[in-house]
């Protein structure tokens, strides 16, 4: 598409595209990105290694949309929100999500759910696109209030076939509410490819029917998504609406540890055009960013955490039965009441 | 187009050894080598073969075009589908979990469930969707979820939950071959956990018919899907302790079959109702009203229910206290025994 050409800042190589870019480009977003690259990456793979032993239940990796993850969620404001899918966790971490309670979501406990106090991150969706039209409202509650704040949907490009995309879409135009609607295609919604999934050319496009703002990056490059989250924040923040962003990356692993992806795709995109922690890399080595010193305290900083973030889940108290029962209303009816404890009663009498 | 002459029922003499997942696979193959018309549509279901492998292999005999990967999009694959079923097509649909079918849930309340009464039988949609249901295999949230109350409560659409391979592949057939539309629940925690001797070519077992499990004469337990082998095995467990429990397995959700709750109650004198789903508004609610109806002056005690409690499935840490238990059900059967 003519109209929706892949922006990037670096090349696969790590080098800048267009050296006026070097400027915006500096040490602290630079060590800032890689750090969260390296530690939701690091995650990614413990959770993986994790699943492996029956330590936590079905896992669904990120591995590849690193860049599109961190980029995104790094250029929020802190009081801004936060709508991710169940493979976001690494935009929620970045975004100040408690790494011990994202693992405990994935070993099958309502905690994962709960964002640290103040922090405005939904749980995560589970169905497809439902999320979209909560970003629209909650970022429509702030424009309401006359706040600065936005909203953040992440969705992957299967998303875009259900009817709530285009719901959200619509509702996000009409309303002009201070969204972005922030697309990873990477590829593959489980088995099915990009190309069966619609017959558009892009998703960038399909904001052309809602007459709303839409771009379409490079997915692995780190600065290409920043950037674009900048300008579509920036615009949000001042009245100028919604905007849709499609980062183009790839889901280097299966869709969860419950399935095999050789069974559906037989090409797969070599580590070294698409990783975008290599790419980050080759950058900073290119452009005098790589301190050994640094990156290997960070290594070890990353490492510590999660090795900590592991032994917190796995000694966390056990799930309450209660909690079943309690959190479904304010105040729970009286039939409800009777089934907890009469359950619980037999529990005890065991 | 042309439909193959079905088999006659005796022709089935091979059988073969099969888990629940195999004998709907198989099921599938069956009705696309015989009818023409009939077509695989859902999410994986062609090059990935399901997530849970029920389409394996149906791509590659049969070919794209009848076995078709969709984009994501429930709603769209039901609404497709009325518009093949009215325009001489026979949609097999696959709602991947059926947490999942809420989307579509529009499409077949007000035009799956509707068409054939709106247009005085001038339009019928009959077509299958398929839907795997029920929790206890630690998947991730709204994967479990047990939502049969939502559409037996639909008028128009027949709802069919097996419990054994062999009676959902011979349940799957007539679903097929059903001028109606139907919605064929499979319970995903029974898809690989039992195997039986399956009859390999056309058969169908009548929709509408329930099948008496296990004989007995004190307590009759009232299940359907994943829950019947827990009541067999707590009926044992009752056995040891003196209680004879007769196991009904309903096999069809809507129509109920009344006669053999009738007859086994009026027989028994006692009942529990055993499903998964919550208990308000639950499909045990039809059972104790039937029971009413049927045998209600046979009865020595009230109709226990063990049900999923009023809440929404919990994430798997809490799923197996959501889900009944042997315990729940032989405090229900002793609380009907001694009562």
């Amino acid at each position: 598409m003519e109209e929706y050409p892949l922006k990037q800042i670096i090349d696969e190589q790590g080098n800048l595209v267009d050296m006026q870019d070097r400027d915006r480009i500096h040490k602290e977003l630079v060590e800032n990105g890689y750090y969260h690259m390296y530690r939701i990456r690091t995650f990614d793979k413990k959770a993986k290694s994790l699943q492996r032993q029956g330590r936590i239940g079905t896992y669904p990796p990120f591995e590849g949309q690193e860049a599109a993850q961190v980029a995104s969620a790094l250029a929020l404001d802190s009081d801004d929100w936060m709508f991710p899918t169940y493979r976001d966790h690494g935009a929620m971490l970045t975004f100040g999500a408690d790494m011990v309670r994202t693992f405990l979501y994935w070993n099958g406990r309502v905690e994962g759910c709960v964002p640290p106090e103040g922090k405005r991150i939904f749980p995560a969706a589970v169905p497809i696109a439902t999320q979209i039209l909560h970003a629209v409202g909650a970022s429509w509650a702030e424009k309401r209030k006359g706040t600065d704040h936005i909203a953040i949907a992440y969705f992957g490009d299967g998303a875009t076939s259900e009817g709530d995309f285009h719901e959200g879409l619509n509702f996000a135009g009409v309303f002009q509410t201070p969204t972005i609607l922030f697309n990873q295609n990477n590829g593959y919604a489980i088995s099915v490819p990009f190309e069966r999934q619609t017959n558009s050319k892009t998703i960038a496009q399909k904001a052309v029917a809602y007459d709303i703002p839409g771009a379409r990056v490079d997915g692995n490059d780190f600065f290409a998504v920043y950037f674009e989250m900048q300008k579509a924040i920036k615009r949000a923040r001042t009245g100028g609406g919604p905007t849709l962003i499609e980062a183009v990356t790839w889901r280097v692993g299966a869709h969860t540890t419950a399935d095999d992806p050789t069974k559906y795709r037989s090409t797969e995109i070599g580590m070294d055009v698409v990783d975008p922690l290599i790419r980050m890399e080759r950058f900073m080595k290119n452009y005098g960013f790589w301190d050994d010193a640094y990156i290997q305290k960070t290594h070890q900083q990353v490492e510590e955490e999660i090795e900590s973030a592991v032994k917190a889940m796995e000694s966390y108290s056990k799930a309450n039965v209660e909690d079943m029962f309690d959190y479904v209303f304010a105040e729970p009816p009286k039939q409800l009441l009777e089934q907890r404890d009469s359950y619980l009663e037999l529990l005890r009498g065991q | 187009m042309k439909t193959k002459r079905q088999q006659s029922k005796d022709e089935y003499i091979a059988t073969k050894s099969m888990t629940m997942i195999q004998a709907i696979n198989d099921g599938m193959k069956t009705v696309l080598e015989n009818d023409e018309t009939t077509l695989i549509l859902g999410e994986d279901i062609g090059k990935n073969g399901g997530v849970f492998r029920a389409t394996d292999g149906l791509q590659e005999q049969f070919g794209e075009e009848r076995v078709i990967d969709t984009p994501l999009s429930e709603s769209g694959i039901i609404g497709a589908s009325v518009g093949l079923a009215v325009n001489g097509f026979k949609p097999i649909a696959e709602i991947q979990f059926m947490g999942f079918i809420y989307p579509a849930y529009d499409q077949i309340m007000t035009h799956v469930s509707r068409i054939r009464m709106r247009t005085m039988g001038r339009f019928t949609v009959p077509m299958v969707i398929r839907a795997p249901y029920g929790a206890g295999v630690r998947a991730p949230e709204i994967h479990s979820d047990s939502a049969e109350a939502l559409f037996t409560h639909m008028p128009g659409i027949k709802v069919i939950c097996p419990a054994t391979p062999f009676d959902a592949k011979g349940l799957f057939i007539s679903a097929v071959e059903a001028p109606d539309p139907v919605l064929f629940m499979e319970p995903l925690h029974s898809y690989r956990s039992t195997r039986e001797e399956v009859p390999t070519g056309h058969y169908t077992i009548e929709i509408g018919k329930g099948k008496r499990r296990i004989e007995g004469n004190d307590v009759t337990l009232i299940s359907w899907g994943a829950m019947v082998p827990l009541a067999e095995k707590v009926a044992k467990q009752a056995d040891a302790k003196g209680i004879s429990c007769e196991v009904i397995d309903l096999r069809t959700l809507y129509p109920i079959d009344h006669d053999i709750l009738a007859e086994s109650v009026q027989k028994t004198g006692r009942a529990v109702v055993i499903h998964e789903a919550p208990r308000t508004g639950g499909l045990g609610n039809d059972v104790v009203s039937i029971i009413n109806d049927t045998a209600f002056l046979y009865l020595k005690a009230p109709v226990e229910r063990v049900t999923g409690f009023d809440v929404p499935v919990p994430l798997s840490s809490l799923e197996n206290h959501y889900l009944p238990t042997p315990q729940r059900i032989l405090t229900a059967i002793e609380k009907v025994m001694y009562f």
